[in-house]
């Protein structure tokens, strides 16, 4: 019987893998095959997504990519019947002990996994995330069972050894946190993982509970036994449903093996619950998922006390992030050293990013620590489609900031980082190339704090509002602004637009208020001249913010055809049959339809 | 989130839904949720129910759900459209998408066709940042959108009165 793999993880449902795995199906049932269909989380290069991968009668497992369900029979012809494996969209193959079939590339030596390190991606896209087997097989719990012999303290050891810091963004060393939680005398602890990835442009640790659920688990049981808890809640995102729905089944899986709820090692009872979030961005501060589990608005509350101390229900609480935990399960199974062997003096491991934007091969790659982000952009990410320059990187989503082309080379880790105004973050990665405007990435980053500002401090809720309203002026039409007065205050507002962000940098109450100038700050530091531009000139040179654009018809190149004419939404463009159109500025909505439809190039912008 | 959609199924009074929670104030968010999932909304009844179950002032209640993005307190259409708006897929012109939809469904962000079919939403992240720009309809993710895919779905949906599986 021949295993047939396919990426299921929402990415690849989002560009039919449900089609390839009933065409596979439906193959199968032609030719009274019987094959057996896996389906894997994502490997993290959702570029080539769906992809599906075929063992060979010898065992070899073989990686393609873009697999359509028209295809997916060709291929499955190709190397199970005709025993061909050199195709179109073949990715390589992946190591399986035996000799490598001839011809055929590894699937490590592919340009988008050569250059990365896998550590906690590991199984992702390579197991089945439903099958506790598979996870054994490859090592599952194996770090847990070793965890139970060692005493509370050695575990944590073990982990402050490895030098592991928190991966939801603040980098707070993961074993520095436990300790403080293991000195509490209270009886009745918590261990709360936070999967609440609200970060717009991340998805690390969506694809980890997809694609290696048992390791995240594994992880906060090693906690929960390593800081004496006995309940663990796992608090994920309700737009995760495919996630959600895996950590239910492994819990159950779990208990029915007798894992959970019954005593293990010595004496060690632990239970597990998910609770599903509700969609607000603030849920992943710490204090305000905890309020959030707690049934109340997730506002977060000033520390100290810090959770570690008092947190949910007013017990001692330990709250990591996803790729944390899964982090941990590694470190336990394979020492401390596998882990702090890898990265620079302050940053150990590898970390994962989500890289995605203007880039050839957006997905998930995990990298050591001390790569450049040149590195990552250009050698994995394979650069800017369409022959287009680079103009900037985004990193930490809304309370990171932009790196420039001229800081490419600077290494990732937590400190080199932050001396050029981004931060690491949970680990989202947005490329943008020349098309991208600066002052446009900093309004929309203020638009979303805005939103999802809880309304508890003043400089956040206000403050922010006011950035934007700045923002949202800079980018505005005069026509908006009719009267002198209001053109004052408009430049009286840009005029103190640089310290407004300070101030809600110094005084709000919670990480996200605090951080929540930095996506300004940063464009500001490195982009002035484009903010220059939108102010004096009145230009976007990027030709993104709408209000700013101007259609034009050029006189000489319209025919007259009077396509745009119909296709203008609000009936702006204006002339007879075979003679030049003109556009109406009063009308236009600058929705782009005329230039799209233009088969002469007539329509310009500026 | 999806079984209410799934139209024949009868719907079960809210407090069957919710009998099965302990009454503390700690469950609230997931009876709400659960709620939700049964009616598509949170209605001023179920509200109130949920008030006399949980012994909490309704305006309690009211606050913690209008907190809370995923919470709606008007009926949603048949199929709920959700425009991704995550800094990936605005990189890549998802407020374009987002304007060709309005146009499209004649509605604005948070409402819903006069036939109920469609109401239009968007959210912060989905998560596919890869395939952006992407949207999430009725549970279901499409991605790599364009206006011209984005119009032939809406067609589609639009004739068939529903979303194919």
């Amino acid at each position: 019987m021949n295993r047939i793999f396919i990426g299921m993880g929402t990415c690849g449902l989002a560009t039919g893998a449900g089609q390839v795995k009933a065409a596979v199906e439906k193959w199968a049932a032609a030719r009274d095959m019987k094959v057996q269909i896996t389906r894997t989380g994502c490997i993290g290069y959702c570029n080539a997504e769906p992809i599906m991968d075929v063992v060979t009668d010898d065992g070899h497992r073989v990686s393609y990519g873009n697999v359509t369900p028209e295809v997916a029979g060709f291929i499955l012809d190709e190397v199970l019947v005709r025993k061909n494996c050199k195709l179109d969209g073949l990715l390589g193959q992946f190591v399986n002990g035996a000799a490598p079939l001839a011809g055929i590339p590894l699937i490590e030596e592919h340009p988008f996994f050569k250059k990365q390190v896998k550590y906690v991606l590991r199984n992702c896209g390579v197991i089945d995330p439903e099958s506790i087997a598979d996870y054994r097989a490859h090592g599952g719990f194996k770090g847990f069972e070793r965890a139970l012999g060692m005493s509370q303290g050695e575990v944590i050891q073990e982990v402050t050894r490895s030098g592991l810091r928190g991966r939801g963004g603040s980098g707070f060393l993961t074993g520095r946190k436990w300790e403080l939680a293991l000195a509490s005398r209270n009886a009745k602890k918590y261990v709360i993982c936070n999967a609440d990835e609200g970060d717009p442009g991340a998805f690390m640790d969506r694809s980890i509970l997809e694609g290696d659920t048992y390791a995240v688990l594994e992880g906060m049981m090693t906690a929960g036994y390593a800081i004496g808890a006995d309940e663990g809640i796992i608090y994920c995102r309700a737009e995760y449903p495919l996630a959600i729905e895996r950590i239910k089944k492994a819990i159950d899986v779990l208990k029915s093996e007798g894992l959970l709820e019954k005593p293990v090692g010595p004496g060690f009872l632990f239970k597990l619950r998910i609770k599903m979030g509700a969609g607000a961005f603030v849920c992943g501060e710490e204090t305000a998922l905890m309020a959030s589990v707690e049934g109340r608005r997730g506002m977060p509350r000033p520390r100290p006390p810090f959770p570690s101390v008092e947190g949910l229900f007013q017990k001692p609480t330990i709250v990591n992030n996803v790729e944390t935990m899964a982090n941990v399960s590694h470190i336990m199974r394979e020492g401390a050293e596998s882990f702090s062997a890898m990265g620079t003096q302050n940053s150990k491991g590898t970390k994962v990013f989500a890289l995605t934007g203007k880039v050839v091969n957006a997905g998930l790659v995990e990298v050591p620590m001390g790569m450049t982000l040149r590195e990552v952009v250009f050698d994995i990410g394979g650069g800017i489609p369409g022959g287009k320059a680079f103009k900037a990187v985004q990193i930490g989503g809304p309370s990171g900031g932009c790196i420039p082309a001229e800081h490419l080379d600077i290494t990732i880790d937590y400190e080199s980082l932050k001396s050029v105004g981004a931060i690491m973050g949970s680990g989202g990665l947005v490329v943008m190339d020349e098309e991208t405007c600066m002052v446009d990435m900093a309004r929309y980053f203020l638009s979303f704090i805005t939103s999802e500002s809880c309304g508890k401090c003043i400089p956040c809720r206000e403050g922010t509002q006011r950035l934007f309203e700045i923002l949202d002026s800079i980018v505005s039409p005069y026509a908006k602004m009719p009267d002198e007065e209001e053109n004052l205050l408009r430049f009286n507002r840009v005029l103190n637009m640089e310290s407004l962000a300070q101030v809600i940098k110094d005084t709000s109450l919670c990480g996200l208020g605090q951080s929540a100038p930095n996506p300004v700050l940063s464009t500001l530091r490195f982009f002035r001249k484009e903010y220059e531009a939108h102010i004096y000139d009145r230009k976007c040179p990027a030709h993104q913010c709408k209000g700013l654009l101007t259609y034009t018809i050029d006189t000489n190149a319209c025919t007259g055809c009077t396509l745009c004419a119909k296709k203008c939404p609000t009936s702006a463009i204006v002339g007879e049959k075979k003679k030049t159109h003109y556009i109406v500025d009063e009308k236009c909505i600058r929705c782009g339809t005329c230039q799209d439809v233009c088969r002469f190039s007539a329509v310009s912008v500026n | 989130m999806e079984s209410y959609m799934e139209t024949k199924h009868q719907v079960r009074p809210v407090d069957e839904v919710i009998a099965k929670y302990p009454k503390s104030r700690e469950h609230l968010i997931s009876i709400l949720q659960e709620v939700q999932a049964e009616y598509g909304y949170l209605s001023r009844d179920s509200i109130n129910m949920i008030s006399d179950y949980l012994a909490l002032p309704s305006s309690k209640i009211f606050g913690v759900a209008t907190f809370y993005n995923q919470f709606k307190m008007n009926a949603p259409g048949r199929i709920q459209v959700s425009i991704c708006r995550g800094t990936a897929c605005h990189v890549k012109g998802s407020l374009n998408l987002l304007d060709s939809c309005r146009q499209l469904l004649g509605i604005e962000v948070g409402q819903t066709t006069k036939d109920g079919l469609f109401s239009l939403e968007t959210v912060a992240c989905l998560g596919c940042c890869s395939i952006a720009p992407a949207m999430m309809v009725n549970g279901q993710f499409f991605g790599r959108l364009d206006k011209k895919k984005l119009e032939y779905l809406v067609d589609t949906w639009r004739a068939a009165g529903r979303v194919e599986e």
